[in-house]
């Protein structure tokens, strides 16, 4: 049983907190799905980890 | 009740629920911005994937919302002396004014950032301009400066479906510039056959409606010339690639509906007009309503008969 029955100042701000957590969720969900199509497609992606990849190296001109 | 009791009610600040923050972001005009939008998109002719479709068409009407927080933070004080807006969430003491800014300012750029990833950066860049032109050009320039507010504040509504179509494009092109030129035209008719009925309203706010500044024959004469204006642009987005036969008939009615209409705005004298209460131009104000879905509707259904070879040109 409650001490105190529910103000409904507190039922504004539970209406409040659950829809943001809902929207949150969501927009977690949506920047995980859009994450796996551009993933699916391939499109170009490049993680800089600190390390020298062959593709960003320059090459040395060619002696003739 | 006891003294305390009433101590306590009294002294309760108004605390807003969810909904009250949904009412900032303006649901009805995104209902628009959605619609419209999403035809840009899906008459296209390159087509997205379809979360990546869902996630433009979500942004885009979050931008939407968001300029539509900021138009109410700017216009808390004219919106507390219309009673159309007297109780919308900032006015009404649900929302801060410094919320309603705060959260204006957030959602802009989530949703111009995250369309540009979800689409591309053109898009990203169209839809800032909108949130630029809607809450800084009309809300704090336009609106209360000039009776033309209406007329080139109406770009900011007519973006989302070009908008819609550079999400899928990545370009503007002809088609484009007439669904925007489409929404433009149709603006301001469909704003001063509201300001008609709704003169009280704007009076008492200050601002410069034509109605209150070149007063309500000019008005009427302005809607006409107006309605006769969008006649060829509309005409014109029927003969291009999203339209077609049946977005040409369907054009054509409309516009004819919409003219006999606006001409029996012009016709009216004022004293007819109040004796019926405005019966004619509220009902020209909900064909217009009507009006601008179907417009979009017949570039949907040719869009959507094109596969069996049956829409377009």
């Amino acid at each position: 049983m409650a001490f105190r029955p529910a103000h409904d100042l507190h039922k504004r701000r539970f209406s409040r907190n659950l829809g943001l957590g809902l929207t949150l969720a969501a927009f977690v969900g949506l920047v995980f799905a859009l994450t796996v199509v551009k993933v699916e497609r391939g499109q170009p992606m490049q993680g800089y980890d600190h390390v020298a990849q062959p593709t960003t190296v320059p090459q040395p001109l060619e002696q003739p | 009740m006891t003294d305390i009791g009433a101590y306590q009610k009294a002294n309760t600040p108004i605390e807003a629920g969810f909904g009250d923050y949904v009412q900032l972001l303006k649901p009805r005009v995104m209902s628009l911005v959605v619609f419209t939008a999403l035809v840009g998109l899906l008459v296209a002719p390159v087509s997205l994937h379809p979360v990546e479709a869902f996630a433009a068409i979500l942004f885009i009407a979050l931008g939407a919302g968001a300029s539509g927080a900021l138009n109410m933070w700017w216009d808390a004080d004219i919106d507390a002396l219309m009673a159309r807006t007297a109780r919308r969430p900032v006015p009404s003491g649900k929302v801060e004014a410094g919320e309603a800014l705060a959260i204006g300012l957030a959602l802009s750029g989530i949703s111009i950032v995250m369309l540009a990833l979800a689409t591309n950066l053109m898009a990203a860049a169209l839809l800032a301009f909108t949130i630029f032109f809607y809450a800084v050009v009309y809300s704090m320039w336009l609106k209360r400066s000039t009776p033309q507010n209406i007329v080139i504040g109406g770009a900011a509504g007519a973006f989302p479906p070009m908008i819609g179509w550079v999400a899928a494009t990545g370009s503007v092109s002809l088609e484009a510039a007439l669904m925007f030129a489409l929404i433009f035209m149709w603006t301001p008719p469909h704003f001063w056959a509201l300001a008609l009925f709704m003169k009280a309203d704007y009076h008492t706010a200050g601002v410069p409606m034509l109605t209150v500044t070149h007063g309500r024959k000019v008005t009427r004469a302005y809607i006409l010339a107006y309605t006769v204006l969008l006649v060829p642009v509309a005409v014109g987005a029927a003969l291009t690639s999203i339209g077609g036969p049946f977005s040409l008939i369907v054009a054509v009615a409309l516009n004819l509906w919409f003219v006999i209409g606006a001409v029996r705005i012009w016709r009216r004298d004022e004293a007819v007009a109040e004796a019926d209460r405005y019966r004619v131009e509220k009902a020209v104000f909900r064909f217009s309503l009507l009006y601008l879905f179907l417009q979009f509707a017949a570039f949907l259904v040719e869009a959507a008969l094109k596969p069996y070879g049956l829409g377009g040109w």
